[in-house]
């Protein structure tokens, strides 16, 4: 699941967030407990309280004392907000970097991402 | 009840072999370390005094604060698995489980059973008549099971398949999760069992090469990849006002990839990827191949 190229508490993070984003995790939703994070995915539990602190810090999760940990109300749309801004520097210039490379008029694949349809999954319910 | 441990320029001789050569680290306790060496360099040398199985030749090794050789109250709460079982050949299974149950405080026998059937384990074969891996099986069931504040597991999965060694691992963390106490994981299987690690500790030739939080060290191996001229004239800017080391290098035709080790910051990233290299992440596997590789080394406390 995690691999070993990368801290593993950054990858938590990254990964809980995504679950926000897609909506898997929704609002005032309880996350896992660091305990059964560490032994679902066989990692230490400091590492995962780690990853679990830093989305606290950032505001993305809360804490109620005694209880566990919730995602924050508005997490889902300003992590939204940050991956719009990140989408064109990480997943676009990319794509048309490796266009370029492949000699793919521009115009096909502005064609093809024309005619691919709306996916239900890919997170439009907002 | 999770002790912590000092080591002070520990030395350890056998005849003229030089097997510690002044190590010196200090383990808080009460959490999993990885101990990663290669073969000879010296990781069941140290796991001995530690253990209290071997008298230190110089230096000093604290447990909990105390000298752990020869002292009674401390080695009762030690237990270290090697990659033998450290009963009588002739013995029963179910004999070493009973001295175990009598000798151990801890012992927590439900558990015992638990992982008798868990590995399958012949209660009434004797242990020379056990397979490797059964052999092996038999020092992890014993090392979990007795429950001490300190425990060691020395290459205890020698022979073990892959499903018996993540059984193992999954074990290892959940009795952790259940019962925190202080556990060293001496190992050459990185990939398997490196997430289950807070720390590691790094050893060649007797001596200390790293000792930093798992993550942490995860965190400073990067390769630069692309033309090799390139590639020499960006890493020698990085390592101009940064503690860079370079690991190793590779190259085909004219491609070179370069690893460092050290602190990327923000900056060093956004110049490697302004010029067109390839900045790469390191696996944890990889840093150690390159960590040990060369005697002369970086010496490295946290």
């Amino acid at each position: 699941m995690f691999d070993d190229r990368s801290p593993i508490y950054q990858q938590i993070a990254e990964k809980i967030k995504d679950d926000i984003v897609r909506g898997v995790l929704g609002e005032d939703e309880q996350v896992m407990s660091t305990n059964q994070y560490a032994a679902f995915y066989r990692i230490n539990p400091a590492t995962a309280a780690k990853g679990f602190h830093e989305l606290i810090s950032e505001g993305v999760l809360y804490k109620r004392r005694g209880i566990g940990m919730f995602v924050s109300p508005d997490a889902r749309e300003r992590l939204r907000a940050q991956r719009r801004e990140r989408f064109f520097d990480e997943v676009v210039d990319p794509m048309v970097a490796q266009a370029r490379v492949l000699g793919i008029p521009l115009e096909d694949v502005v064609a093809r991402i024309t005619v691919i349809p709306t996916n239900p999954d890919a997170g439009s319910a907002a | 009840m999770s002790p912590g441990i000092e080591v002070r320029d520990l030395r350890l001789r056998y005849g003229r072999t030089v097997a510690l050569d002044g190590l010196t680290f200090r383990l808080d306790g009460g959490k999993v370390y990885g101990l990663l060496g290669r073969n000879g360099s010296g990781k069941t040398s140290l796991l001995s005094v530690l253990a209290a199985f071997r008298k230190a030749s110089g230096g000093e090794v604290l447990v909990g604060g105390q000298n752990p050789f020869e002292n009674a109250a401390v080695v009762r709460d030690i237990c270290f698995i090697r990659d033998r079982v450290d009963v009588s050949d002739d013995e029963r299974v179910s004999a070493a489980l009973a001295y175990a149950r009598d000798v151990r405080p801890n012992w927590d026998a439900a558990y015992a059973d638990k992982l008798v059937n868990l590995f399958r384990l012949p209660l009434r074969k004797s242990v020379s008549a056990l397979a490797r891996g059964q052999r092996s099986a038999l020092g992890i069931t014993l090392g979990l099971a007795t429950r001490a504040p300190l425990t060691i597991f020395d290459e205890s999965y020698l022979g073990m398949d892959a499903p018996s060694r993540y059984a193992f691992y999954d074990e290892l963390l959940n009795d952790y999760l259940a019962n925190p106490r202080t556990i060293i994981v001496s190992t050459h299987l990185i990939e398997e069992v490196g997430s289950l690690f807070e720390e590691v500790v790094i050893i060649d030739e007797g001596r200390l090469v790293v000792h930093e939080q798992a993550d942490g060290l995860r965190a400073r191996g990067a390769s630069v990849t692309g033309p090799a001229a390139d590639v020499d004239r960006l890493v020698g800017e990085l390592r101009t006002g940064r503690d860079l080391v370079v690991l190793g290098e590779q190259q085909l035709g004219g491609t070179k990839s370069t690893t460092v080790f050290g602190h990327l910051d923000e900056s060093a990233r956004a110049r490697v990827r302004a010029s067109g290299l390839e900045l790469g992440p390191v696996a944890l596997q990889d840093l150690f191949v390159h960590l040990t590789k060369k005697p002369e080394n970086l010496e490295n406390s946290r």
